[in-house]
């Protein structure tokens, strides 16, 4: 096979492994491109993490699932896998603590210098957009390790898309960290980003144009439900507004009486 | 001879262990015989043992450093894989001062090192990494994009041309650019071989036993409270 050496992506093609017990995957292949949105649903232990893992490290049929992944329709030259700066993917984990011993701005800075960036204002950038991903205040004097859930979240975010600047990005559980997930997807599409989200959470599914369904460990059903989704979406949008009120309201000690809920 | 040595260095719980397997796994149990160097307990020869049908050895170096150990009875132990007909022979270190590195001349270095052990990690474990040929970061899995590059600027700083291999050791991903270049290597010639570095051992009399304190009763790197360096004194 040809190795692929143009860093531009058009296309990232998934091929079908197998599944926990041995049978070929329920698809031929799956195409994104850049402003794609994609959720990946399914119950836990169903194999969605190991469906973003794949992409991650281009899996060439050496991972446990088969599956093999192309760039632009051939295998991916080892540059474009193994040299950071030249990977057109970020992952940002459900991990949501950062165990480096750096303040925000160190950090950022570190990144810059491994990308051989000059800081020309591009940490304040980041640190900037970050803001706009949580309520939480962040500053470049922080430390790492004592970033909430959600700012890390928001910093990694933020970091691929202003330092990393990857065309394609992966987002393992983003609700759980209590990001505005609405804001990111905005942003991202902005920035003509394919993001990928593993998800638990209705909105962030109805928010995305494909939805790949997770079980025993293969992909099981692919949906592109159109405008099919519309009215729920615009439900659920409502719904998931409301419980923000709530979650503030309970984050802020109050006591909700049935009347009090509608208030 | 018909082996090749692979010594594998880092510190404890970074996972050399998991990269061992993932080694034997992709080469075939059939070639490998391994030798294991710790202090008071290690059970990883008994577990690949089970595991795979290989033959393994296990030295403990009790009140001695683990690495003299090693380079003590490395010699012997390639004869003994070749005897064995195995191709290779793995060497996993102890993993403990971080300060000297097991790596010789003829064969691979390996310095296993975990994603989560914090940026300045690399720079305190140097002499480990610079001297090794490859760098595998484990448990890559746990961290984000911006994390891994940092991680690997720190790795850089240390050691700007050794070649980076990013790893979830349970599950196998990436060690594809690890067996490129284990499949590379040539057997060694002899069982004679020359480490790589000088390590910091037997530098003085306290570490052949001598307990009395004072510089004034010691030979070899000494250093009296008012003297601006260490000072070397010969027998």
């Amino acid at each position: 096979m040809t190795q692929n050496t143009s860093h531009s992506i058009q296309t990232l093609t998934i091929l079908p492994g197998t599944t926990r017990t041995g049978e070929p995957e329920n698809f031929t292949e799956i195409t994104i491109r850049p402003g794609d949105t994609i959720s990946i649903v399914g119950p836990t232990g169903s194999g969605k993490t190991a469906f973003i893992n794949d992409v991650e490290v281009f899996a060439q049929g050496d991972t446990i699932t088969r599956r093999k992944i192309l760039v632009n329709g051939s295998e991916p030259a080892e540059d474009l896998v193994r040299d950071p700066a030249k990977k057109p993917i970020a992952m940002i984990t459900q991990n949501t603590k950062c165990l480096a011993d750096l303040t925000v701005e160190e950090f950022l800075a570190m990144h810059l210098r491994s990308r051989k960036m000059e800081n020309t204002g591009i940490v304040d950038d980041a640190i900037d957009l970050a803001n706009q991903f949580t309520g939480e205040k962040i500053s470049g004097c922080m430390r790492m390790s004592s970033l909430s859930g959600g700012q890390t979240r928001s910093l990694f975010v933020a970091d691929a898309v202003i330092i990393s600047d990857t065309p394609i990005i992966l987002l393992d559980e983003v609700e759980n960290a209590g990001i505005f997930k609405d804001r990111v997807i905005e942003i991202l599409r902005e920035k003509h980003k394919a993001i990928i989200f593993v998800t638990h959470d209705p909105f962030v599914a109805l928010l995305t144009e494909k939805r790949i369904v997770m079980k025993g460990g293969a992909v099981e059903k692919i949906l592109t439900p159109g405008d099919e989704e519309r009215d729920a979406l615009t439900r659920i949008a409502k719904m998931d507004a409301d419980m923000m009120i709530l979650r503030e309201r309970i984050r802020s000690g109050e006591l909700l009486s049935a009347r009090r809920i509608e208030a | 001879m018909n082996v090749r040595l692979i010594a594998i260095a880092g510190p404890p719980s970074a996972g050399k262990t998991a990269v061992v397997k993932q080694i034997i796994r992709n080469l075939g149990p059939a070639k490998i015989a391994y030798l294991k160097i710790d202090v008071v307990q290690a059970w990883e020869d008994e577990e690949l043992a089970a595991e795979f049908g290989i033959p393994t050895k296990k030295v403990y170096s009790g009140d001695m450093c683990p690495d003299h150990m090693g380079i003590m009875v490395s010699r012997d132990a390639l004869l003994w894989a070749d005897n064995l007909g195995a191709e290779y022979l793995l060497y996993e270190s102890a993993g403990l001062c971080l300060r000297c590195t097991p790596y010789t001349v003829n064969s691979l270095g390996i310095c296993v090192l975990s994603a989560v052990s914090g940026t300045h990690a690399p720079l305190k474990m140097a002499p480990m990494i610079s001297l090794a040929d490859v760098a595998v970061v484990t448990k890559i899995d746990l961290v984000s994009q911006a994390e891994k590059e940092v991680f690997r600027e720190g790795i850089r700083q240390v050691a700007p041309e050794i070649d980076i291999v990013e790893t979830n050791a349970i599950q196998g991903t990436g060690m594809r650019y690890l067996m490129q270049v284990i499949e590379q290597m040539k057997p060694a010639e002899s069982e004679k071989d020359t480490l790589r570095g000088v390590p910091p051992l037997g530098v003085c009399t306290v570490c052949i036993g001598k307990k009395e304190t004072g510089w004034q009763e010691h030979f070899g790197v000494i250093r009296p409270l008012a003297a601006p360096d260490n000072l070397y004194r010969g027998e």
